[in-house]
C-alpha cells in the first residue's frame, strides 16, 4: 500500500507568487475536507458499531441486553464466555477448527507450491491446458458443484470425516494458490536455479533448498489468504459434515448456538461465542494486516 | 533444465492433480449428466429424463421469483459498492488537497482503510448472525437507535417490504472496505504529475474524479464489476443464514432455491443440478457480457 506523500513540498513553477488566487481556493478545501471527513468517520462507525455492539454485548446480562442494547455493561461478565466455550462447546468445535484448518492449510501450500512451481519453472508438453485447467476453477462458486461433491466425497468414504473436509478445502484453494504462486515463482531469477544446478544441484533439492526460501514472502502472503477462507468455510462443512456434533467446525457450532438463542434466550452467550470466533480472525489481521490486504486483493486481479 | 526434470515433474504435478480432478472438476462435469435425470437423492435409480429438468425450471414461479432477487441484487450490489468504494477511496488517496499542488490524502488514511477493510476477513456466518441480531425487532441495534430518538422502527427482517433491503445493505456492508482498498491501491500508481498537471489547469475535484481518475481505473473497475457479480450471483450462505429466504420468498435467491430443493424436505438432486447449470451457465455469460460491456481503449501509464 503505497500513500501518496501527504506533505509534498510545492513543485508547482511560480506556486508561492499567488497567493491571492489561492484564498478563495482554500475555503472551498476547508468546507470539502470537512464534509468528507464526515463521510469517512460516518463509514468509519458504520463498519465498527456492529462488531463493537457485539463484543459490548458479549459482557452483558441478558437482561441487560434487553433492557438497553446501547448501554454498557454494569461489570464484566466473564462467565457469558465461559457458558459459551464449554456449555455451548465453542471450545470443541474451536479446536475441531485448527486441526482442520491446520491439515487443510499444509496440504494447500504443498500441492500448490508444487504445482505451481513446475508451471513457472518446465516446459512440457500440456502445461497450458493444465495450468488453465487451475486457473479456470476462479470462475465458479463452490455450490454450483454441491449437489455431486457430496456424493463424491460420500462414494469415498470420505463423508463425515476431518480428512474429507480438509482434501475438499485443499482442491478448492488450489486454484487461486496455483495462479498466484505461478506468477510469483516466475519472478524469481533464474539465474540463482542455473548456477545451482551446475554445481550439481538435483532438481528436488534445487526445489525445498533453494526455491522454495526465496517464495517466502508469496507463500506467506497466500497461505494466510488460505486461513482465512478455510476458517471462514460454512457451505462445505454443512453439507459434508452433517451429522455427528462432535466433529463440527466452528462455523457450524455457531450456527447451531444461533438456532438454539432462538429458543434458549441466551442473547448473552451468543454474542460471547461470535466475539470468541472472530478473535483469531482479528490477531491474524492486525498482525499480518499489509500482507492481508495484497493478497486478497490480488485474488482479484487476475 | 534437461536432465532428470521428469521425475520431478511428475511427483508435484501428479498429486495436485489428482485432488483438483476427483473433487472439483469432475463434480461440475457430474452435475451436467446429474441435471439431465430425475434422480431423487439417495436410491441408485435414475432415469435419463432430457430435458425435462429445464422445461419444468422455465415453469418454476419459486425460480423465476428467486432469479429476479438475483437480478436485482445483481444490479444494485456493484453499482452502489462501486460508488462507494470509489468514493472512500479517492477520498483516501487524494482527498486531502494541502496546499497548492501537494496532493495527498486525509489524515488517517491508513487507519481508515485498515478498519473499512476488516469485515471483508469475517466468516460470512459471523456476518450473518451479526447483522441478524442488530436487526432484530425488540433488542436491536437500529431499532432501539430509532426509537431511542422518537421514531418507530420497521420489523427490518420480518416484513417482507423491508427485508430483501436489509439483506442487500449487509451484502454493501462487507463489501464496500475490499474495494476501497482495491481502488486505492490502483490510484496510487496513477503518477502525480497527472494531477498537478489538472490542478493547474483548475480542473474541480469531481472533474478530476470523473475525467481524469474513473477513466485510468477502468481496468479495475471492470474487474470489480465481474466479482461483484459472481457475488451477488451467489449471495447464498448471507441469505440462508439472516432470512432462509423468507419472510414469503422476499428474500429467495437461486442459491437457496438450489440448496432446499437438494438438501432440503425431498431430495430432488436432478432438478437442483439442473439449477446449477442454468447458474454456471448465467454466471459465465455475466462475466463475459461484463467484460465486453466495459471494454475501453486501454490507457497505458508510461
Amino acid at each position: 500500500m503505497t500513500t501518496l506523500d501527504r506533505t509534498a513540498p510545492p513543485v508547482t513553477p511560480g506556486g508561492p507568487a499567488a497567493p491571492s488566487a489561492d484564498r478563495p481556493l482554500r475555503r472551498e478545501l476547508g468546507i470539502a475536507n470537512l464534509f468528507s471527513h464526515g463521510f469517512l468517520l460516518f463509514w468509519g462507525a458504520v463498519t465498527v458499531l456492529p462488531l463493537l455492539w457485539m463484543a459490548i454485548s458479549a459482557f452483558k446480562t441478558n437482561g441487560e441486553i434487553l433492557a438497553d442494547p446501547w448501554g454498557l455493561p454494569e461489570t464484566l461478565r466473564f462467565d457469558n464466555f465461559v457458558r459459551a466455550w464449554t456449555g455451548a462447546n465453542i471450545g470443541r468445535y474451536f479446536l475441531n477448527s485448527l486441526v482442520v484448518v491446520a491439515g487443510s492449510v499444509s496440504l494447500t501450500m504443498l500441492t500448490g507450491a508444487t504445482a505451481a512451481y513446475v508451471f513457472a519453472r518446465y516446459e512440457f508438453r500440456g502445461r497450458q491446458i493444465v495450468y488453465y485447467l487451475f486457473v479456470g476453477g476462479l470462475m465458479f462458486p463452490v455450490f454450483l458443484a454441491l449437489v455431486p461433491l457430496f456424493f463424491v466425497v460420500r462414494n469415498a468414504g470420505l463423508f463425515g470425516t476431518w480428512t474429507g473436509l480438509i482434501l475438499v478445502y485443499a482442491a478448492y484453494s488450489l486454484p487461486f494458490t496455483v495462479f498466484f504462486l505461478t506468477a510469483f515463482f516466475r519472478t524469481l531469477p533464474t539465474s540463482v536455479a542455473e548456477a545451482a544446478l551446475v554445481d550439481g544441484c538435483g532438481h528436488f533439492r534445487l526445489f525445498f533448498q533453494v526455491m522454495l526460501p526465496m517464495a517466502r514472502p508469496g507463500l506467506i502472503s497466500v497461505g494466510i489468504f488460505n486461513f482465512l477462507q478455510h476458517w471462514n468455510q460454512f457451505l462445505l462443512p454443512q453439507v459434508l459434515m452433517q451429522g455427528d456434533e462432535d466433529k463440527w467446525v466452528l462455523a457450524q457450532g455457531l450456527f447451531a448456538l444461533s438456532v438454539s438463542q432462538g429458543y434458549a434466550g441466551d442473547y448473552a452467550r451468543l454474542f460471547a461465542g461470535l466475539t470468541i470466533a472472530v478473535l483469531p480472525v482479528l490477531a491474524v489481521y492486525v498482525i499480518f494486516q499489509r500482507q492481508v490486504q495484497s493478497g486478497l486483493t490480488a485474488g482479484q486481479l487476475k | 533444465m534437461r536432465h532428470g526434470k521428469w521425475p520431478l515433474i511428475v511427483t508435484f504435478l501428479v498429486p495436485p492433480v489428482l485432488l483438483y480432478v476427483v473433487f472439483v472438476v469432475s463434480p461440475y462435469l457430474q452435475a451436467f449428466q446429474i441435471s439431465t435425470t430425475d434422480w431423487l437423492g439417495y436410491s441408485a435409480d435414475a432415469n435419463f429424463v432430457g430435458l425435462e429438468n429445464f422445461r419444468n425450471l422455465w415453469r418454476d414461479d419459486y425460480v423465476w421469483n428467486a432469479l429476479q432477487n438475483n437480478a436485482i441484487l445483481l444490479v444494485l450490489v456493484p453499482v452502489v459498492t462501486i460508488v462507494l468504494g470509489l468514493f472512500f477511496s479517492s477520498m483516501l488517496t487524494m482527498g486531502g488537497r494541502k496546499g497548492r499542488a501537494g496532493i495527498g490524502g486525509v489524515r488517517g488514511t491508513a487507519f481508515y482503510r485498515t478498519v473499512y477493510f476488516f469485515p471483508q476477513v469475517l466468516s460470512v456466518v459471523i456476518i450473518a448472525l451479526l447483522w441478524k441480531e442488530v436487526y432484530h425487532p425488540n433488542k436491536g441495534l437500529l431499532t432501539s437507535a430509532l426509537n431511542g430518538i422518537g421514531l418507530s422502527a420497521p420489523t427490518w427482517l420480518g416484513d417482507p417490504a423491508t427485508a430483501f433491503w436489509c439483506v442487500l445493505a449487509v451484502m454493501v456492508w462487507s463489501n464496500v472496505g475490499f474495494y476501497v482498498v482495491l481502488f486505492g491501491a490502483a490510484m496510487s500508481a496513477i503518477p502525480k504529475e497527472i494531477y498537478e498537471a489538472v490542478m493547474l489547469d483548475g480542473a474541480s475535484r469531481l472533474t478530476t474524479l470523473r475525467k481524469v481518475t474513473i477513466p485510468l481505473l477502468w481496468d479495475t473497475v471492470q474487474v470489480a464489476w465481474v466479482y461483484l457479480a459472481i457475488f451477488a450471483l451467489d449471495g447464498f450462505i448471507l441469505v440462508q443464514l439472516m432470512t432462509n429466504g423468507g419472510p414469503n420468498f422476499s428474500t429467495d435467491v437461486i442459491g437457496v432455491r438450489m440448496y432446499d430443493t437438494a438438501f432440503g424436505s425431498e431430495t430432488k438432486f436432478g432438478y437442483a443440478s439442473a439449477m446449477g447449470v442454468v447458474m454456471f451457465f448465467l454466471t459465465l455469460s455475466v462475466a463475459v457480457l461484463a467484460l465486453r460491456a466495459g471494454r475501453r481503449e486501454r490507457i497505458e501509464l508510461s
